[in-house]
């Protein structure tokens, strides 16, 4: 008899207890301490706070989530952010309508998620070597879009949008846009064909090939759902600041990798699910918060939360170990009866 | 279905924890809130005085000494003093975080050398919004409620023409090197100085040129004003990048010893020109008084003495008395002279 490790528990017992849900009890656990321990914390300001400043990472997740599932990566997303942001300011102040703007700095940004894809399913370069280098590009043409002006003033109209929150909620009227992008991240990854091939690609990409999973496209779409939605947030970032510059969104690749990551994706691939991606960013950012409302210094957050991923990365794999040299054992017994 | 379950656990779960842990802030701008002038006054203006200090980036001496400065007035008042800020200058909205998290704190003031005049303006304006004054010294922004500013027109050209009065003692030939032709705040200075001046008949200012704050355009037109004028005694460089190119060229020539150099610059860049003679004395502001001025000011705010109108008038410790001026700003007063006695003790520049 074959042992299916991954069948022989019940399902509330694989719904409840598996890498995501861990992260999720660890974001509830952590909620909880600080709401407890941490004076100041349990307010709605708080909850504004956290979901205003992490709105980027937190749409950013979604599709750094499945190009990761894939195998792939993509760290230009922070430039394509500031580079949004740039060409925003660029063209609104040379008097292109502000509503065009946005659209077009958003589909500047799927052209270069576009660009992104094509180098590497095209041409067959490693992701990482790509995204690096349109990551410097990307950077390079922000910070030269604007040189070193700061463009403000924007509509008051657009700029108060990410300022509205839902009653005394605390909660960005925003939110109700990523829980939608979420819900479609969901379907998409998790109800659809399209979504077992990018399982299936990050698996084992010629299985993948050879059960008719069209390898290049999946993950162009994916690049260029990057790519847009880096756009989005570019344009969210010059909204919520009200200012842009070339330098918006630096580091923000990190912070988005790292939440992945934390929420339960592989870097290898193949393994993974949207909620751990989108619990990732929350412990990032509600550790970050309360920490910073403790007193606790930048650097010391910065500690903290590389701490946390190691610990995540290595928890993983020590459960794995374990858990193979039980179904080995199992296994052993099985064989011998 | 497993993730159809692990969802809802986690919205709910979520959900429930931050709406069953949250009270409601009176600051919290919302969709139907607007009404900020109310909530001002829910501020916790009686107890103690919680302030925080943000710096445009910590381990700056310049800095250092600006929250010095806050400490010492801060023991005179009894208020506490939280220095915090990010580790690099120049990014325009890194302390949004700063100030937000002092927002969610509930600190009765923010002290705060911007990083950008517009980029804050969102965390800085919900921050009041909950009652927190917030006071800019050293770099404004274009939302606050009070702005300690280092340099005053009249106070700098008044400082500058004592420095001439007493380096060329009271008579001789004197020339100007500024930064650029088209320089505000230098040209505004060189204005109230030339009519500080007319009062002295016997200094008699040869030229003003312009080194464009440019280093060797500076040192170039030092050389040229030590060619074309060979009985000048000083050069009145009043910008910190002219002050320095000029005591390098000086101290390299001939005329080392005979001209003199004053202006403004900053301690650190002119020491080693103090120490070789090519200049007496030169000015600037004192960081520390206005860390000091800032938490004065900052008291007199939650007291209530002032609301940063145009004529309010309040007492701050050993610099004595101070009025607002137009715009909310409260000018420091004149510049800080730096010469052999004191320069030890301001390690930046």
């Amino acid at each position: 008899m074959n042992y299916y490790p991954d069948h022989a528990r019940p399902l509330w017992r694989r719904a409840l207890v598996n890498r995501e849900m861990a992260i999720v009890y660890l974001l509830v656990a952590t909620v909880a301490f600080s709401c407890l321990t941490v004076d100041n914390f349990a307010q709605s300001i708080t909850v504004y706070n956290i979901l205003r400043n992490y709105f980027s990472a937190l749409i950013l997740a979604l599709p750094m989530c499945l190009v990761m599932i894939t195998g792939d990566i993509d760290i230009s997303v922070g430039s394509m952010v500031g580079l949004s942001c740039s060409l925003l300011g660029l063209m609104y102040i040379s008097g292109v309508p502000f509503e065009l703007a946005m659209v077009v700095a958003i589909g500047v940004g799927a052209l270069g998620g576009l660009l992104n894809g094509l180098l590497v399913t095209r041409v067959g370069l490693p992701s990482l070597a790509v995204t690096l280098g349109t990551m410097a590009l990307f950077r390079g043409l922000a910070v030269g879009a604007l040189g070193t002006t700061t463009v403000t003033k924007f509509p008051e109209f657009w700029t108060a949008i990410p300022k509205y929150a839902i009653g005394e909620t605390g909660v960005p009227v925003v939110m109700v846009f990523f829980a939608v992008l979420m819900a479609a991240f969901i379907w998409l990854l998790h109800f659809t064909a399209f979504g077992r091939g990018v399982y299936a690609i990050g698996l084992n990409s010629q299985a993948a090939a050879f059960s008719g999973v069209d390898s290049a496209r999946t993950r162009t779409v994916l690049f260029v759902l990057a790519g847009t939605l880096s756009g989005v947030g570019g344009v969210y970032w010059t909204l919520l600041r009200g200012v842009a510059r070339g330098d918006t969104g630096s580091g923000l690749e990190l912070q988005v990798i790292a939440a992945v990551v934390l929420g339960g994706v592989s870097v290898f691939g193949g393994v993974g699910a949207v909620y751990g991606c989108v619990a990732g960013v929350l412990l990032i950012g509600v550790l970050a918060n309360a920490l910073q409302v403790v007193g606790v210094t930048a650097d010391i957050i910065k500690i903290i939360t590389g701490g946390l991923l190691i610990a995540s990365v290595m928890a993983g794999s020590l459960i794995a170990w374990t858990k193979n040299r039980r179904v080995g054992a199992k296994a052993a017994s099985a064989q011998t009866e | 279905m497993k993730l159809t379950k692990a969802i809802a656990a986690l919205a709910a779960a979520s959900l429930a924890l931050i709406a069953g842990c949250t009270t409601p802030t009176e600051g919290t701008p919302s969709s139907s809130a607007g009404d900020t002038s109310t909530a001002a006054s829910g501020g916790s203006s009686s107890g103690a005085l919680n302030i925080t200090m943000l710096p445009k980036n910590l381990g700056n001496p310049y800095f250092d000494q600006s929250t010095a400065g806050a400490e010492e007035a801060a023991g005179e008042i009894g208020a506490t003093i939280t220095q915090v800020g990010p580790t690099t200058e120049g990014v325009a909205d890194s302390q949004v975080e700063f100030i937000e998290a002092a927002t969610q704190q509930g600190v009765t003031a923010i002290e705060l050398s911007a990083n950008d005049k517009d980029a804050l303006c969102d965390s800085v304006k919900a921050a009041q919004a909950k009652g927190i004054k917030v006071v800019t010294f050293d770099s404004d922004t274009s939302c606050r409620d009070l702005f300690i500013n280092q340099v005053s027109v009249d106070g700098v050209a008044q400082s500058l023409f004592e420095m001439i009065e007493d380096q060329t003692g009271g008579s001789g030939e004197i020339a100007i090197l500024s930064a650029g032709a088209n320089a505000t705040n230098q040209n505004a200075w060189i204005d109230a100085l030339k009519k500080l001046l007319e009062t002295k008949p016997d200094i008699k200012l040869d030229d003003v040129v312009y080194g464009d704050d440019a280093d060797q355009k500076s040192f170039d037109e030092t050389k040229g004003l030590l060619s074309k004028y060979p009985d000048l005694k000083l050069i009145v460089a009043p910008t910190t990048v002219g002050i320095t190119a000029a005591a390098r060229y000086v101290s390299s020539s001939d005329k080392k010893g005979k001209v003199l150099v004053t202006g403004l610059g900053t301690p650190g860049s002119m020491k080693p020109y103090l120490a070789d003679g090519t200049t007496k004395e030169f000015a600037l502001w004192n960081p520390k008084d206005l860390g000091y001025l800032t938490t004065y000011a900052v008291k007199a705010l939650v007291d209530g003495t002032i609301t940063g109108a145009e004529g309010d008038k309040f007492t701050a410790g050993r610099l004595g008395d101070y009025t607002v001026g137009a715009n909310g700003e409260v000018p420091l007063g004149p510049a800080f002279k730096f010469n052999a006695s004191n320069i030890d003790q301001f390690p930046w520049g």
